[in-house]
């Protein structure tokens, strides 16, 4: 089992306790009826989907019940660290050359 | 005739709305493991911002916790930490800690919700081991210790889990829950003392 750390809790939990929530820091537009066709479908439909480093939001569900950040790669399944909600995306991360 | 008829119904429909709790007076003993249920509570889900949380304390008589996984008991009544701005008070004593936090003019939402959850007490040196049948999370000692509360997960049902003993958890589930959960526990607690 995956051993996830909540921020908000500030331990790590069971993954059973937690659900995935897509990727994060994707911006909503503030003029959503201004928006194009095109940029809307990118905002509302296109995921960067990527081998490797993702950045994702998750939900400690069964716990604090609150909303926070991941990062995680998605070949090893390894969390390389987690932040939480409204923080800006880490410059560095822990663990990850370059 | 009818005057008869309607007094009958009357007493039938009074006897109705009678209250019946949930596996009320229902318990299971294995070896090292005693689940029993525990007595109605009443009880509240507090949500309520930092600013507020001196006001609170000070109405409610318990000093709200506000690091992770604590509880604190004062008087017979526990305030349970379970997220950053949220509570489960639970009032043991029979006073009403809703009319307490009614006074309270501090933002915040109390909601009642005694009805809504059944408690089970689970006592015995293989308590832990019983829970760890369907709940993840390390029950050991050092890292929940006697107080620490959580809400959690036991199969497929979400619990609230307050350790109230070194081998004494209390387990708070939803109403509807309750048969999942108790069976669920009466099955491990087979299981923890084999």
């Amino acid at each position: 089992m995956l051993l996830i750390r909540c921020p908000y809790c500030e331990e790590e939990r069971p993954e059973l306790e937690f659900r995935n929530a897509g990727e994060a820091h994707i911006a909503r537009s503030t003029n959503m009826a201004g928006e194009s066709d095109d940029d809307f479908e990118k905002f509302f439909f296109i995921r960067s989907n990527p081998k490797g480093v993702i950045y994702e939001r998750w939900r400690h569900m069964h716990g604090c019940a609150r909303f926070f950040n991941a990062v995680r790669d998605t070949v090893t399944d390894k969390f390389f660290m987690t932040y939480k909600a409204g923080e800006p995306k880490p410059a560095k991360l822990p663990g990850v050359a370059k | 005739m009818a005057k008869a008829a309607t007094k009958t119904n009357a007493s039938a429909m009074s006897s109705s709305a009678e209250r019946r709790s949930a596996l009320a007076g229902r318990s299971v003993s294995a070896t090292g493991v005693r689940l029993e249920v525990m007595p109605p509570a009443e009880r509240i889900s507090l949500r309520a911002p930092e600013a507020s949380v001196a006001a609170l304390s000070k109405a409610l008589g318990v000093t709200l916790p506000t690091k992770p996984k604590t509880s604190a008991t004062k008087a017979g009544r526990t305030a349970l930490w379970l997220g950053p701005d949220e509570w489960l008070v639970i009032d043991e004593a029979g006073k009403d800690p809703l009319a307490d936090c009614a006074k309270v003019t501090a933002l915040h939402s109390a909601v009642g919700i005694s009805h809504r959850n059944v408690a089970f007490c689970v006592t015995g040196p293989a308590a832990a081991a019983a829970i760890n049948g369907g709940c993840p999370q390390d029950l050991s000692l050092e890292v929940f210790p006697v107080g620490a509360a959580s809400r959690t997960i036991l199969g497929k049902s979400e619990i609230v889990l307050l350790r109230s003993a070194a081998d004494a958890f209390r387990v708070e589930c939803w109403r509807s829950f309750s048969d999942y959960v108790f069976t669920l526990l009466s099955e491990a607690a087979s299981d923890a003392a084999a």
